[in-house]
């Protein structure tokens, strides 16, 4: 297939602009003739229904959960990136354009991602204008933090809650709309397949998850903003009902899928407790701004601290070895996370690790030093210019308490240790998907009419994404974006009128779900859909996780398509199709998880360097680090869907060119 | 977490298979539960347990498992969210109960909050309370003010974020022994009435959503203040006395 990305021409600053001033409106009359189904209610899609509505076109929103302020957007924590330079230090929208791309290894598109550093800072006007309550020093100004892979303070943020707060200001401004009868809501509805007519995307079918009943919803434009598909490990840091099925049911009627190898492994996160556990929960990378990240010098330390006879309080300065400052002097503790995530796992596989679980997966995360530094100038403040240690001591905590309170009532709660007392103990998860459906500038994937945004397409954040940019793209995406191009397409359908759900393109793919329901309630297995989901996970950790090497990838290939022949003949759902069913809604999901494993495993078998998160073990040097393939390696991969076996699916390649930013080995030394 | 231990329980759990079945409370017996493991990981246990033996899994709500999306619920031993202070029921963990115990689990009740299945209850009153007033009327252009141009006292600030950290779960209302929303709408009332941006339509804001509330069917706040204790998030009851005093002003204009 011929990708055609649709990037303007032009120089770089001015691409956005001069393309968005000759895109094709609709008029405002013509706009209440128009339908835009938007699936999936999280910072992109809230955001894109609002918009879509405001502007008059009749849109109807669909989230699975009990109400779409409950999307995982909701417990985004650390912040927001916008190049606003309100701290003075140098930030522009060419720097955080330059800091993605580098902080993605040389694996995004440039126009995309300067379009998102350009509209960053719109973003915090319109958040602020909406009622968000973003943290404010006591002169009344926005204040900022630091994240990691850059050198400036660009992160607006709302405490440890910052994906919260900015969810709720989509969540009101779609409520608005909702309210005036503009957008029309639909909770607790999946969306089980896409609806083509003429090539075209014209609906979707919807199951009504509390009745069971199967739903037709046609439209001019189906936006899919689904979010992630992390949970293809099991466990990791998205919520229960993440799932990646309206991206794969896309996927299967012609969507391309891009980059589906690139996985974001989060370093600090509450390491595992036992067999059941069933998510993964992070701990903010804003804590890196203030938590020093170490482990013991010696083994036997760290075996005396697994075997609970040691405490890390008990190891002096000299007796801990805080990797990341030694690896990384220039960026610290604030390297990019697959950097940092990397450098825990190889302490740990040398034996290193401090978590008494059955990997000794652990590293610490330790406070100690700001609460003495933040301590001291809360004293100094205070006009305490001889504070007591004890002052000290007790002024930093609660300084940390400001900052990070939430999260560290958190982490007590689920370790039941205090944070304020002794380091946490943290290790990678598997928490963002760089990858997803492949799309071209206008977020249209190569399916007309259907458009991709948020986390659910592959756009900006190449194989790494850097941290607080993600509620970036989505709000980009939903407010800045979309209502532009999806205008510009609809304008060509003016005359369509609406679409009538009696077309046979419709009865077809609700019969083929309802097909695929009644086997899998007539199946009559014998192990539930978590033994499956369980399985595949170990799968993907264990040989598509943080290291990855030819022989794994090849083997995981083979048992993930194994386990999905064992899947559909020993799955057992309970319950029948016409109620309340969450067994079922799983088993769907997972279906499509297991697809998808099997792809992520192809294409980072087939992606023969290491960039960003993707790491192959055959391709590092000699301290490490990743070994990029530039000549080689230097396109998206974007994958065609070829029918029920997976192994048959055909590589496409976009060819990436860098003409504004010199390609370069990326350092944080 | 090298001090977890296993413990078995006894669980009386309501089942009710839809809207409109009568309900009733059934038992399970279930072993080897984690004292890491979380209060829904002990559930999620069950229904593998349940599975296993060909029987109905029970229905509850979850998402996040992180204590912020709002959607877990469960009344706990009488109390919503369970008996830890301060804690989302995804957010409680099973260190906090005994070899031995056992544990009652029932839905939010309310009269606005019918049941679905089980455990699950309907709360979309909340959004259609949001839907009539809880937004700032500006549209999504972008073409605002500069985010800095109008200084917002640090003070007023972090007083409309506590309001703002509402989940909206609806413990509140299920604790409360009126079925009063005044906590949730007081909540969302505050956070605009203590920012610059949400001034403008607070007399309107005020109004639609207290009329919102009042046909759901929530009922009316006495001041017994339970909201409060039982509030995951520690939403302050000052809220409400912000809200009364933005519907009396108002109301006299």
């Amino acid at each position: 297939m011929k990708l055609d990305s649709k990037i303007p021409a032009g120089p770089i600053s001015d691409k956005w602009t001069d393309y968005k001033d000759h895109l094709k409106l609709v008029a405002p009359n013509n706009r209440p003739k128009i339908d835009i189904i938007v699936v999936g209610t999280g910072l992109a899609g809230a955001s894109a229904a609002a918009s879509l509505g405001e502007m008059g076109y009749n849109v109807k929103a669909f989230c699975f959960q009990d109400s779409p302020r409950r999307a995982h957007s909701i417990a985004a924590q650390g912040g927001i990136n916008a190049a606003k330079n309100y701290q003075n230090d140098g930030d522009s929208t060419y720097r955080l354009f330059y800091d993605t791309i580098k902080g993605g290894d040389y694996r995004a598109r440039e126009a995309n991602v300067h379009r998102l550093a350009e509209v960053s800072a719109n973003i915090i006007d319109q958040c602020v204008a909406q009622g968000v309550p973003f943290a404010r020093d006591y002169g009344g100004m926005l204040d900022n933090r630091s994240f990691g892979g850059t050198q400036l303070q660009r992160t607006f943020y709302a405490a440890g809650q910052t994906g919260q707060q900015l969810l709720l200001g989509a969540y009101s401004a779609l409520s608005r709309q909702i309210g005036l009868g503009r957008v029309k809501m639909f909770n607790r509805h999946e969306m089980l397949d896409l609806v083509k007519v003429d090539g075209k995307a014209r609906g979707i079918i919807a199951r009504n998850l509390v009745t069971g009943e199967l739903e037709r919803h046609s439209a001019h434009a189906v936006v899919i903003a689904t979010g992630g598909y992390g949970n293809v490990y099991f466990l990791s840091t998205n919520a229960m009902g993440s799932n990646v099925t309206a991206g794969w049911k896309i996927h299967k009627k012609g969507a391309l899928f891009a980059n589906p190898c690139f996985v974001q492994i989060h370093p600090t996160c509450i390491p595992v407790h036992g067999v059941n556990q069933s998510k993964l929960t992070l701990m903010s990378e804003s804590l890196r701004n203030s938590g020093r990240i170490w482990v013991p010098k010696r083994k036997e330390d760290a075996e005396a601290i697994r075997a609970g006879k040691l405490k890390p309080t008990q190891l002096s300065e000299d007796d801990r070895d805080y990797f990341l400052e030694r690896r990384y002097p220039a960026f610290g503790n604030l390297v990019p996370r697959d950097v940092a995530s990397r450098a825990a796992k190889e302490r740990c596989d040398e034996g290193f690790g401090i978590e008494a679980n059955d990997t000794n997966e652990g590293v610490y995360l330790d406070f100690s030093t700001e609460i003495q530094s933040k301590g001291k100038q809360a004293a100094y403040a205070k006009g305490n210019h001889n504070p007591t240690p004890d002052e000290i001591t007790k002024l930093g905590k609660q300084w940390l308490e400001e900052k990070y309170g939430n999260l560290f009532a958190m982490y007590e709660k689920i370790t039941d240790e205090n944070p304020y007392e002794t380091p946490m103990k943290i290790y990678p998860a598997v928490h963002y998907t760089m990858g997803g459906v492949w799309v071209d500038y206008n977020l249209q994937s190569t399916i007309p009419g259907c458009f991709v945004a948020g986390e659910a397409n592959f756009s900006d954040h190449g194989a790494n994404r850097l941290g607080a940019s993600a509620l970036m793209q989505g709000l980009a995406d939903g407010y800045f974006v979309l209502p532009y191009t999806v205008s510009n397409y609809l304008a060509d359908e003016i005359r369509t009128g609406k679409i009538s759900t009696d077309l046979p393109e419709f009865a077809e793919a609700e019969k083929s779900v309802k097909d695929t329901i009644d086997k899998f309630l007539n199946n009559n297995g014998t192990k539930s859909v978590d033994h499956f989901h369980k399985r595949l996970g170990l799968i993907m950790w264990n040989k598509v996780g943080m290291a990855r090497n030819e022989k794994g990838l090849t083997e995981a290939i083979s048992e993930i398509a194994a386990l999905k022949e064992e899947f559909y003949k020993d799955v057992y759902v309970p319950g029948s199709s016409d109620e309340l069913n969450p067994e079922l809604e799983k088993a769907m999901r997972v279906a499509d998880f297991i697809d998808l494993g099997q792809l992520m495993a192809m294409d980072a078998l087939q992606r023969n360097e290491s960039c960003g998160g993707h790491f192959r073990e055959e391709y590092q040097d000699s301290e490490g680090e990743t070994l990029r393939d530039d000549e080689n390696f230097s396109f998206v991969s974007a994958w065609e869907y070829m029918g029920y076996d997976i192994s048959k699916e055909i590589l496409n390649k976009e060819e990436l060119k860098y003409e504004f930013i010199k390609i370069a080995a990326r350092n944080y030394k | 977490m090298s001090s977890a231990k296993n413990i078995n329980i006894n669980l009386k759990i309501w089942r009710q298979k839809n809207a409109q079945a009568k309900g009733s409370m059934e038992t399970y017996k279930l072993d080897n539960v984690s004292t890491a493991s979380s209060f829904l990981e002990m559930l999620d246990q069950l229904n593998e347990q349940l599975i296993n033996d060909k029987k109905s899994p029970v229905a509850f709500d979850h998402d996040c498992r992180e204590g912020i999306c709002g959607m877990c619920s469960l009344y706990i031993n009488g109390r919503a969210h369970g008996p830890e202070t301060g804690t989302t029921t995804c957010q409680l963990h099973m260190r906090k109960f005994k070899d031995g115990d056992t544990i009652y689990i029932e839905p939010f009740r309310s009269k606005a909050f019918p049941v679905v299945k089980d455990l699950v209850v309907d709360r979309s009153s909340f959004d259609r309370i949001q839907q009539a007033g809880g937004f700032v009327s500006v549209n999504t252009s972008g073409r605002t003010i500069d985010a800095n141009a109008t200084p917002i006292p640090k003070h007023d600030a972090d007083r409309a974020f506590e309001a703002a950290a509402c989940i909206g779960c609806g413990a509140c209302v299920a604790t409360c022994k009126n079925g009063s929303a005044m906590l949730f709408v007081g909540a969302k009332v505050s956070q605009y009435a203590l920012l610059p941006q949400g001034k403008v339509e607070a007399t309107q804001r005020v109004l639609n959503m207290v009329r919102q509330m009042d046909e759901e069917g929530f009922g009316n706040c006495t001041n017994t203040g339970a909201c409060e204790v039982e509030c995951p998030k520690g939403i302050s009851l000052e809220n409400i006395a912000r809200m009364n005093r933005e519907y009396l002003a108002a109301s006299l204009k």
